[in-house]
């Protein structure tokens, strides 16, 4: 399953497994942690919620706009959710291509295309209180917010 | 008509609930579906400017028409956003 909404933890080898062809001369990976620290507070855990349906279709358009870029490169996105611990992975992103720069240019714009348009928040747990973390509103069709992403994947 | 709304994150906590069955009037739109949730928990209403929503499944805007048995959902800024 190369795309996949999860309460259960992240395993990287299996993803990473997923995408390699037998054509393909690398595997980028990328394993978003939860940390200790956000904004000066001390985080104790986090809680993730989405909704499922629409953000395996907002994996699957990350998908398809980078397989329009990187036309040899293939993408795995698995995001868990739940309650997950500091330490503990919350996304991993895998990008095979038989040469490097493509795997790494793609990895990098499915993480950032991914915090921009799915459907999942996060719910920090820290010292003295909790909160949702609330960044932008999810636009697919916000073309801006694709070109920021793509000048991030390729600089 | 008849739709399921669902709420979600924030949303859903001020709402108290993820799920809500509405009637709406013919010809409504998805900014009619938040407009009435809006007026029923004041609090939703800080987040007008900046929700997106999903109209079966699917991304849409806000002006979408609705219909009969539709499932309408709203949905918060997302987490992302710092590199």
């Amino acid at each position: 399953m190369r795309f996949s909404i999860t309460d259960q933890p992240l395993d990287v080898a299996a993803i990473s497994g997923s995408v390699a062809g037998s054509g393909d001369g690398g595997v980028a990976v990328f394993v978003g942690l939860v940390r200790d620290h956000n904004a000066g507070r001390q985080v104790l855990r986090l809680e993730y919620e989405a909704y499922p349906a629409l953000a395996l279709k907002a994996f699957e358009q990350i998908a398809a706009e980078a397989a329009a870029r990187w036309t040899d490169a293939t993408l795995a996105i698995s995001h868990r959710m739940g309650r997950i611990e500091i330490g503990e992975a919350s996304v991993v992103i895998a990008a095979a291509s038989p040469h490097r720069a493509e795997a790494f240019a793609a990895c990098r714009y499915a993480i950032e295309r991914v915090k921009q348009i799915a459907p999942i928040w996060k719910h920090e747990h820290f010292v003295g209180g909790e909160s949702w973390i609330e960044g932008a509103t999810a636009d697919p069709a916000d073309e801006r917010a694709r070109l920021r992403a793509l000048e991030r994947a390729c600089t | 008509m008849h739709v399921t709304v669902r709420l979600f994150a924030r949303l859903r906590e001020l709402a108290g609930a993820a799920e809500l069955q509405r009637e709406l009037p013919a010809e409504a739109t998805a900014r009619d579906a938040w407009e009435s949730l809006a007026r029923e928990w004041p609090a939703l209403d800080g987040y007008t400017g900046s929700i997106s929503c999903a109209v079966n499944e699917s991304y849409a805007r806000l002006t979408a028409p609705l219909h009969d048995g539709d499932e309408v959902a709203f949905l918060p800024p997302v987490s992302g956003g710092n590199a």
